[in-house]
């Protein structure tokens, strides 16, 4: 019983992380429709970045600056921040794939840099040893991880307060704007480019952010946790959940998350054992079929994104349709 | 130095062979695909198949020529697997791209074609397994042309070379001499004018797929001969493919071919300087610094 429970707190925990890193690739590609290919770059910038701000200096380490946990995530998610500032700076201006294509290049050279630059992200091997505040007071690991899970719900739930209340804002309503038609707000003297940048940046530091929980729960990073793969999960998170509303993208985080674990487990325990290799491949097989039907046959979602309407318009004046859209604004 | 040299311009020649099918379909199709190297590993893999039963079935052709570790059998295996890839980048466009053109944006075929790759990456190692393997078993010893400086060529890559010059070469005569060719630059140009004048839009669509598909797939065999066949190969190579497209320009075939052997000098000259393990993170600073300097690439027009 203890063991089911334990895992069940083992999967929730990592589902709430990776839904974090799902909220932040919303507000860039279901508001804004910014194409980030290169998600694990973010998420292992986080990562990284609270181990190495918040990690002890160990032998042969030049980084380790022992700063205590809060400033540590904040360090990792401005680290996120960063990278997104300098990538977008160059790209949110050009063609829109340039920034899927470039994206996608920060993902290959953050995990390249993180398996060559010995010296400060471990290597091949990792960064592990890291102490998690509260760990030894509580003393118990499966309490703590208890507490631990309760403490990612929280951030979660901020998180998502933070980014519906965005989301309602007329700096929502102008994200939105700029997917639908670039020109029409850039003729109300808006600047497409600059908010892209902004809402490319803040998706960002939200990834980095669920990489820096995602690395304390482990106490340990490696390159291994940030492969291409890791993005093409959190895709088929987002777009299973329904891209634009936020409700759908955690959604979608738990019911693939299921999924991936479920799958995992069931391959592992019935496939045969010349099989057995295989577990791995067959399982991105199953990402990339949920991409592509997806796409093809359920494109908004479980969730579908609603529409939300300016309470200034005069509703008696609308067609009947329009009644529809009342009814989903909740009005 | 001079190896490495040697080495970019042979790399450069694959990836030109490449590049030119994914610079047309992210120029006429207008989305970045990124299961385009896809169709490399899969160009190599039929190559291998259909090698091993040509030999099997015409024991003759187990035969090598001259000095090469090719035999006939894998020649003609590349020709037939021209033909399979080319077929089979149609049926994926079939299959899934088109239907995505008619309801969904570009950016939803980015995405698509992120999943596709995944898909066709992980079936062929689900097919033939997860460890690489090679057209020919036997040792092939490198000439060393030179000794100080080193320089160690094998006669396989010197037919590589020859081989992707004289394929660049026909494709130059096509594009500039037939009907095809300036139906192409029409429909690149201004679709609407030259569906008017005739050009089946639809029709140009299928060609580019077959003729990306298939100059894919021997690329994808060139590196296979110069490497080893894996599965990874896809993986491998799409950012240094999109870096080679990007130099040359969205829509430059010309640049395209400029761009690989670009990127293939740049990625090997870099060598010199980094150590080997950063090599797979090259293309992406060729990338960054060609969007900030010059983003229509060096061949591309400025729109």
């Amino acid at each position: 019983m203890i063991g089911i429970i334990s895992y069940l707190v083992f999967f929730l925990t990592i589902g709430f992380v990776l839904a974090i890193a799902v909220l932040g690739l919303n507000l860039q590609w279901g508001y804004t429709g910014l194409f980030n290919g290169g998600v694990s770059a973010f998420f292992g910038a986080g990562a990284y970045g609270v181990i190495l701000f918040g990690g002890s200096n160990k032998a042969g380490q030049l980084i380790g600056l022992g700063l205590p946990y809060p400033f540590a995530v904040a360090g990792a998610v401005l680290l996120a921040g960063l990278l997104a500032l300098i990538v977008g700076l160059i790209t949110t201006r050009l063609r829109h794939d340039y920034l899927a294509i470039a994206t996608f290049g920060v993902a290959i050279a953050v995990e390249n840099f993180a398996r060559n630059a010995g010296p400060i992200t471990g290597g091949a091997k990792g960064l592990r040893g890291f102490e998690r505040p509260f760990e030894s007071a509580i003393n118990d690991p499966f309490w703590f991880n208890l507490a631990y899970l309760i403490f990612v719900l929280v951030v979660l739930i901020i998180v998502y307060n933070i980014l519906e209340s965005i989301a309602r804002s007329p700096y929502g309503r102008l994200l939105r704007a700029i997917r639908e038609d670039e020109v029409a707000a850039q003729s109300l003297g808006k600047s497409p480019a600059r908010v892209r940048h902004q809402a490319f940046i803040l998706g960002s530091m939200i990834m980095g952010l669920s990489g820096a929980l995602y690395a304390t729960f482990y106490a340990f990073i490696s390159p291994q946790d940030i492969l291409p793969i890791l993005t093409f999960q959190i895709w088929s998170m987002l777009i299973v959940g329904g891209s634009g509303n936020n409700r759908g993208a955690v959604l979608g985080t738990l019911v693939v998350w299921a999924g991936w674990v479920g799958s995992g487990w069931a391959l592992t325990k019935f496939a045969p054992v010349e099989a057995q290799l295989y577990v791995g491949t067959i399982q991105f097989i199953m990402i990339g079929l949920i991409i592509v039907l997806t796409l093809l046959t359920k494109p908004k979602g479980l969730l579908p994104e609603q529409l939300i309407i300016s309470h200034s318009l005069d509703w008696t004046e609308s067609d009947r349709d329009c009644a529809n859209c009342k009814k989903q604004v909740g009005l | 130095m001079i190896q490495n040299l040697f080495d970019g311009i042979l790399v450069g020649s694959i990836l030109s062979l490449g590049a030119i099918g994914l610079t047309m379909v992210m120029h006429m199709l207008r989305f970045a695909n990124f299961s385009h190297a896809e169709l490399l590993s899969l160009g190599a893999y039929v190559a291998l198949v259909f090698d091993k039963l040509l030999e099997l079935m015409v024991p003759g052709l187990s035969q090598t020529i001259g000095g090469l570790s090719l035999t006939f059998s894998l020649i003609l295996a590349i020709v037939i697997s021209m033909g399979v890839t080319g077929v089979s980048a149609i049926i994926i466009d079939w299959l899934v791209f088109r239907r995505l053109r008619d309801s969904a944006g570009p950016l939803s075929m980015v995405f698509a074609s992120f999943g596709v790759a995944l898909i066709v990456r992980n079936l062929i190692s689900l097919v033939f397994g997860l460890k690489s393997k090679l057209y020919n078993e036997e040792i092939v010893f490198a000439v060393r042309v030179s000794t100080d400086p080193l320089l160690l060529i094998k006669l396989d890559q010197v037919f590589v070379l020859g081989m992707a010059l004289v394929i660049m070469l026909i494709f130059h005569f096509v594009l500039s001499r037939t009907t095809f060719g300036y139906a192409l630059k029409a429909v690149s140009e201004n679709p609407t004018l030259a569906q008017v004048n005739g050009v089946r839009l639809a029709h140009m669509i299928r060609l580019i797929w077959l003729i990306g598909g298939g100059l894919a797939a021997v690329a994808g065999v060139f590196y296979g001969l110069n490497n080893q066949v894996s599965f990874l190969m896809g993986k491998d190579l799409v950012l240094s493919l999109f870096a080679a497209v990007i130099v040359g320009g969205i829509g430059s075939i010309y640049g395209a071919v400029a761009g690989g052997f670009l990127v293939g000098l740049a990625s090997n000259m870099a060598l010199l300087i980094l150590p080997s393990g950063y090599k797979p993170a090259v293309p992406f600073l060729i990338i960054l610094i060609i969007l900030s300097i010059r983003p229509m690439g060096l061949f591309g027009e400025n729109k």
